[in-house]
């Protein structure tokens, strides 16, 4: 610390500048005081006089008021090119705009997907619009017979669909779909994997697609593939160590280098960039020497090894790319995922590129990316074991998993272990925890879920317990209403 | 007995600590010693099993509330401690409070204002509905930034650094603390600060959590057995109270006779261990407290806690009465929504009839014929009368003619199952809601419990000694709701994926199929045996063949549809050809159905299966569960009749394939294995070339598994050129019976190669397989293919590899299903509150919006059309009707009716078949005994 940053931290607790820079001339820094022992406290008593003492004890303990929050470091801004995003829902065919018309005449609506499939089987027929109508109408009628019931448990209903076809799932990784290479967990860890919303899955995985400028041009998806593919310095060269000059020996493979296209001032740069050898690479002839610079065979071998696995190029966590063309363009598919760092890569379409990593999803786009990844993910898991499920259900419990704005597993440590109420918590998992926590904070179960009333032995709150029917006796006149 | 009218309902369930105060206002005694019974076998006073807690023994009366066993329901008692001793469940609270208070003045150690403002977060916390744990998190916060301060803020005393020892014990800088000094800082602590630490003052004071008085539970609790020989065996709750009374005594006679220090201090920590194995006897840090046997003891927490405690099996789950179970099997005879009982058990299970003047004839009357009612045809007896006073009055042959003279209105009659009784029928697992579903009772003889075969699906029910329960409903409101939301018909469709669950398996498709492949014929004496059973109908006009009559099947199948039904789809056998035929499908493959008659088309699985029956799932949804029903029904019966007609087995003789045959499968099987050598050699000479990503081991075993594969491909093409239709084998294989032509190629063809972990056997030995083989061999013998088919029998090395193959499946099959349990129950857990209300949203229970709209267009899935809302292409047709030119132009546009769609082409594997390629039928789990 310069004597000026010193003096900036006691102006800035406050402190006037004249006592801070007597204090700085007296060798103490803002830690210094606040930690004072009374010995050294008297000291600087007599340096400023006994009320600037107060005012500095003040200030202070003002620090110790203010815990110090973790700085959160701000999210570096990428530097996108003002998105193009599409428009959620096309323009309606003229078909489509008429029969919303007809619809809004009868105040009635129907979703557009509906009205989608009607008009794609209907373009280009001429159809009467008497005809028309009563398509729609018949529509109507039978989206009407086919809505939910009010009080539906959907919710145990959409927990069976998915949890009963677990039963008939296989339990092998396979080889993704295009990828021969490349093994992803599929089936039912995979689908443990996503309602767990584990932070890393056990096979991440990125498909990489291009802008249009460059998902043709073989050339250029090397380029970028390389640019991805995470290269270490023992990719592209031989790292020695030469105990008797206590130096570690980089030896370049040119032909290496030159086929992930990397320049010896690159590798110089990473070098020199690393932690813990800065400023120790030179060039000494074709190759670069990292002197020790302490007479330590421990600094020395821990400078080979950083050496070795020094980066040089590419994204960290990726640690393979491969590219496969698929319906006539090139994709980027990488073992390993960093969604965020990807995006901000040249040439990289920040629309089509996705991962198989739904919390990267979450942070480098946000929950509704995050939930749309959950339903992709484990509609995709279920569809490839032959299963139907549909997609309603997988749509509830994302929806459930992302309620809050970040994603919550299902399971103690997520949507179950923040149950409102004490009995359920207690039913599902680490029963006594919650019991003896319920008694130090009071906590009231109104007995509004599920489990509640099964434990206390009373009708549950969905479905038929939901409602209650009464039936007022009137009078006299119901013997003759029996008959 | 009967509560009618306006039940009760708990609204709200408070927790709070319970202070020494009250735990020993509560109490019915004290206890003192810690003996039991005397020698007279009576219980001691102030001991463990005092009569004031409460009675055990039938015949006695409570001390404290004079009733009887199962009135009263227990009485507390309690213990007073020596001294204090620190509840185990807290010791971390504990802690947290030391941390964060002054050691002095017992305050929280952070000035007002920076408690206030985290009690004013939590507040606005609370105020946007965050949950305990949200709370909890800046309790816990502000305990962290609190006991990292040195100096108290409001009385300046320097702080000291209180660790834990695990489990109980605390230290200030290395100096122990006791449980006594620990009570008298918690002491300290002043109401305000509990609140920012997350206590709520009101039910709790942090000094609680050190206990001096012990709460002894009644002995209804804790009762004791007593054993054959007369001996007492008593609970280990009750055991474990007598070690703390032991303790706790003698720790009290050495205080109080000032024994030294140390003695003293010992028999508190042994006091400490007591206590706190008595509530929780798996805390870590120390040794559980063991039975006289050495298994540990079952004390408070363990009561509770895991899948054996209170909560998940007595709470959650629950025993019941009026319940059965036994051994299931099949009745093609009974209608979907009827189950068969067996007359010993309808006479076990009762249903309550309430007396009213209207039926209390028929209610003497039944009563009358006692228990055992005589006669040949089964009639209900009556097993008990229940007065209106709530006396229970058993009925027996010699008292049947007086109680039921003594009938009146407003009696209670509880009387055998009879035909047309709602009752629950249920298999375990109970994986989704179709493992419960309501049948009317039919009472038969023999002892087993019967359905209707199409029922087999949903509950993933066989008869290989599966056992199944049911339940008898008890009140009118349960049996209107099971009739109306549970029985079988209302369960036709599924509400995974809307499709139906219920429908036609195994010999039923093979029947239909047999009754319409092509043009089947019957004479009038077959077709009047195949339609007998199902009910009266009208016969169309027979075809005339050489002067005698026929009937085809195409015309008897139309007779149970209903007469309006339009549907085109493809059938099962379909060939999947390049360009279609549609009606002009050779393979007859095309089914038409045109104002309910059977145009062109067989049916097999994709009309009638349950997952994928085409015609149940279009009835079940357009014309109402009960005339699907109605259908299945029937459409049984008249395959049944079909199949017993034609006759139908298949044998190992199905597999027979000519001389030449087996010869063309050898040579292709050399060819393979020299193919497989050659790559091998290239591969050591280096000649092999690198797949890019892959070493060279792996390319090699690429290539091995790619020539193989399609070894195993050509010898089941081989074969199954020489299995056609005639064969019994191929004709469950392609209606989709049963078997696939996957089980058929390697029963007659070539079994293929074995797998684990879907690479190539290569673990046992150092560098091979078995000893039988030259070590590094990485022929294709060597590496577990099986060149022979199931017919031809196996090598013993390749019985071996096979062997090891089965082995891995069921290891599978083990850790899935334990796996996959524990994610639905996971899922179930989490869903479970949620409910679409009445405005159309999804909530939970606290009242929280989970989706605006239910599924984003409000579609229930179990009546949705596979998923979509609508089914836009029979709407159309619906519309167009008569309109041909209309519909010509429509359908050019390939919207066609119901039916033939993309997802048609992708397969629902069914329950068993759906393994990975190489598995065989052959490997069933072992029996019935594990399913259950």
């Amino acid at each position: 610390m310069t004597t000026k940053n010193v003096l900036e931290v006691f102006t800035r607790k406050g402190i006037d500048e004249k006592t801070a820079q007597k204090l700085v001339d007296a060798g103490y820094t803002f830690t210094k005081v606040a930690r004072a022992s009374d010995k050294v406290k008297r000291d600087i008593e007599k340096l400023l006089g006994e009320k600037k003492l107060k005012q500095l004890l003040e200030a202070v303990r003002m620090k110790e008021r203010m815990p110090r929050k973790k700085k959160e470091k701000p999210l570096k801004k990428p530097q996108f090119k003002k998105a193009e995003l599409p428009t959620k829902a096309a323009e309606p065919t003229p078909l489509e705009a008429k029969m919303i018309k007809m619809l809004e005449k009868d105040g009635k609506h129907l979703p557009r997907a509906v009205l989608n499939d009607i008009s794609t089987r209907l373009e280009g027929v001429e159809m009467p619009d008497k005809l028309l109508h009563k398509v729609l109408d018949l529509t109507l009628e039978r989206f009407g017979t086919h809505t939910v019931d009010p009080n539906e448990s959907v919710g145990i209903i959409a927990a069976q669909s998915i949890g009963e076809p677990g039963t008939q799932m296989t339990m092998r990784t396979f080889h993704y779909a295009g990828v021969a290479e490349m093994n992803v967990t599929l089936g039912l860890p995979r689908l443990i994997e996503i309602v767990d919303a584990r932070r890393v899955p056990s096979t991440p995985i990125m498909e990489i697609h291009l802008d249009e400028s460059a998902e043709d041009d073989l050339e250029k998806v090397r380029q970028v593939a390389s640019n991805i593919e995470r290269t270490s310095l023992i990719d592209i060269a031989d790292v020695e160590t030469d105990i008797n000059n206590m130096e570690v020996v980089v030896r370049l493979d040119r032909k290496k280098m030159e086929r992930k296209s990397i320049s010896v001032e690159e590798v110089m740069k990473a070098l020199n960039k690393a932690k813990g050898m800065k400023g120790l690479a030179e060039m000494r002839g074709d190759n670069i020497v990292l002197r020790c610079d302490e007479p330590s065979y421990k600094k020395l071998q821990r400078i080979s090894e950083d050496t070795k696995y020094c980066p040089i190029k590419g994204v960290e966590g990726i640690q393979r790319a491969v590219i496969r063309r698929v319906s006539g363009h090139f994709v980027v598919y990488t073992e390993g995922s960093n969604l965020e760092k990807v995006l901000q890569i040249e040439h990289v379409d920040r629309k089509r590129t996705t991962t198989n990593s739904i919390l990267e999803i979450y942070e480098a786009l946000g929950v509704e990316a995050a939930r749309n990844a959950i339903i992709h993910e484990a509609n995709r898991t279920l569809e490839e074991q032959g299963l139907t499920v549909d997609i309603r259900h997988i749509m509830l419990v994302s929806d459930l998993m992302t309620n809050d704005g970040d994603v919550k597993a299902i399971g103690r440590h997520g949507i179950s272990g923040r149950k409102s109420s004490v009995l359920a918590r207690a039913a599902f998992e680490i029963t006594s925890t919650h019991l003896l926590r319920a008694g130090i904070t009071g906590e009231v179960d109104t007995l509004e879920g599920v489990v509640e009333n099964i434990i206390v032995g009373q009708p549950v709150t969905v479905g038929t317990g939901a409602v209650n029917l009464v039936w007022a006796p009137s009078g006299k006149k119901s013997e003759g209403d029996l008959k | 007995m009967m509560v009618t009218g306006v039940t009760k309902r708990i609204s709200a369930i408070k927790f709070a600590h319970l202070s020494p105060d009250e735990i020993r206002k509560m109490s019915a005694t004290k206890i003192i010693t810690a003996d039991t019974y005397d020698d007279d076998g009576f219980p001691i006073d102030m001991g463990l099993m005092d009569p004031h807690l409460g009675v055990i023994e039938p015949g006695l009366r409570c001390k404290t509330c004079g009733k009887k066993v199962d009135e009263c329901p227990g009485h507390f008692g309690h213990i007073d401690l020596a001294m204090p001793v620190i509840h185990v469940g807290y010791v971390k609270e504990i802690k947290r409070l030391l941390q964060s208070t002054c050691r002095s003045c017992g305050r929280l150690l952070l000035t007002g204002e920076q408690a206030e403002e985290y009690r004013k977060q939590r507040d606005k916390m609370e105020e946007f509905g965050a949950d305990s744990t949200d709370t909890g998190n800046v309790a816990k916060e502000t305990a962290r930034d609190a006991a990292a301060r040195t100096t108290c803020p409001h009385c300046s005393t320097v702080q000291l650094k209180i660790t834990l020892d695990k489990p109980t014990t605390f230290r200030e800088e290395g100096h122990k603390l006791t449980p006594k000094e620990v009570r008298e800082r918690l002491e300290r602590i002043p109401d305000t600060d509990m609140i920012s630490l997350g206590m709520d003052p009101t039910v709790s004071r942090p000094e609680w959590m050190v206990l001096t008085a012990l709460p002894v539970p009644p002995v209804t609790v804790r009762p004791s057995i007593t054993l054959d020989s007369g001996d007492r065996s008593e609970d280990d709750v009750t055991h474990k109270l007598v070690d703390v009374l032991r303790i706790n005594q003698r720790l009290r006679e050495n205080r109080d006779a000032g024994a030294p220090q140390l003695i003293v201090e010992d028999l508190w920590e042994l006091l400490q261990y007591h206590v706190t194995t008595y509530f929780d006897n798996q805390t870590s840090g120390i040794p559980p407290a063991r039975h006289r046997s050495g298994r540990p003891l079952k004390t408070l927490v363990q009561r509770l806690k895991g899948k054996e405690g209170r909560f998940r099996s007595n709470l959650s789950g629950k025993r019941v009465n009026f319940s059965a179970r036994t051994v299931i099997s099949p009745d093609p005879m009974l209608s979907i929504n009827e189950v068969g009982v067996p007359v010993e058990a309808a006479r076990e299970l009762t249903v309550p009839i309430h007396v009213t003047e209207r039926n209390l004839d028929k209610a003497k009357e039944m009563c009358k014929r006692g228990p055992i009612p005589p006669g040949p045809d089964y009639q209900p007896g009556v097993n008990y009368v229940i007065r209106s006073d709530g006396r229970r009055i058993k009925v027996t042959d010699k008292n049947a003619e007086t109680v039921s003279e003594t009938i009146e209105p407003g009696y209670v009659v509880e009387r055998h199952l009879m035909d047309g009784d709602i009752v629950l029928f249920n298999r375990q697992p109970s994986l989704h809601r179709m493992s419960i579903m309501a049948h009317e009772v039919r009472v038969m003889p023999y002892k087993t419990f019967r359905f209707n075969l199409c029922v087999c699906p949903p509950y993933n029910a066989d008869f290989d000694g599966d056992e199944m329960n049911l339940h008898v409903l008890q009140s009118e409101e349960a049996r209107a709701e099971a009739k109306v939301l549970m029985r079988v018909q209302e369960h036709i469709l599924s509400p995974r994926m809307g499709a139906p669950v219920i429908g036609a398996i195994h010999d039923h498709i093979t029947g239909s199929f047999l009754l319409t492949f092509k043009d089947s014929k019957f004479t009038r004496e077959e077709t009047l045996k195949i339609i007998e059973k199902i009910g009266e109908v009208k016969l169309p006009k027979p075809k005339v063949v050489g002067g005698v009559d026929y009937w085809t099947g195409k015309q008897l199948f139309g007779l149970i549809l209903p007469q309006g039904l339009h549907m085109t789809f493809k059938a099962s056998i379909c060939q999947k050809c390049q360009t279609c035929l549609k009606e002009k499908c050779e393979h007859d493959g095309f089914v038409v159905i045109r104002h309910g008659r059977l145009i062109t088309g067989t049916i097999d699985e994709k009309a009638l299966g349950a997952f994928k029956g085409k015609i149940v799932d279009k009835l079940a949804r357009d014309y109402g569960p009960d005339i699907a029903r109605h259908f299945i029904d029937r459409a049984t019966k008249l395959a049944i009749g079909a199949i017993m007609i034609r006759g139908f087995t298949t044998g190992i003789d199905d597999e027979d394939i000519p001389d030449q045959a087996k010869r063309e499968i050898d040579d292709a099987m050399t060819q393979a294995r020299m193919k497989v050598e050659e790559h091998v050699q290239a591969y050591r000479r280096g000649e092999l070339e690198q797949m890019p990503g892959r070493s060279l081991e792996e390319t090699l075993e690429v290539e091995i598994m790619k020539v193989l594969g399609k070894a195993r491909d050509t010898a089941g093409q081989i074969a199954g050129r020489h299995l056609g239709l005639e064969n019994s084998a191929v004709i469950m294989a392609r209606s989709g019976a049963r078997g696939s032509m996957l089980n058929l190629s390697q029963m007659a063809g070539a079994i293929g190669q074995q797998a684990v972990r879907g690479e190539r056997l290569s673990r046992g030995y150092w560098n091979r397989t078995l000893p039988h083989f030259q070590k590094g061999d990485l022929g294709s013998e060597a590496r577990g293919f099986v060149r022979n088919c199931y017919k031809s029998g196996l090598t013993p090395t390749e019985y071996f590899f096979h062997s090891m193959g089965g082995r891995e499946g069921l290891v599978d099959t083990a850790v899935r299903t334990s796996r996959s349990g524990y994610m639905q129950r996971r899922l179930i857990n989490a869903l479970e509150d949620l409910k679409v209300m009445p405005d159309g949203s999804v909530r939970n229970t606290a009242g929280t919006i989970i989706q605006f709209t239910y599924g984003e267009d409000g579609i229930d899935p179990m009546r949705s059309v596979g998923g979509d809302p609508v089914d836009v292409d029979d709407i159309i047709l619906t519309v167009l009707g008569d309109q041909g030119e209309l519909i010509a132009k429509v359908q050019e546009k390939g919207a066609l009716s119901y039916g033939i769609q993309d997802r048609d082409l992708m397969e629902t594997p069914t329950d068993e078949g759906g393994e990975t390629e190489q598995e065989e039928p052959e490997f069933e789990s072992g029996g019935a005994g594990e399913e259950q």
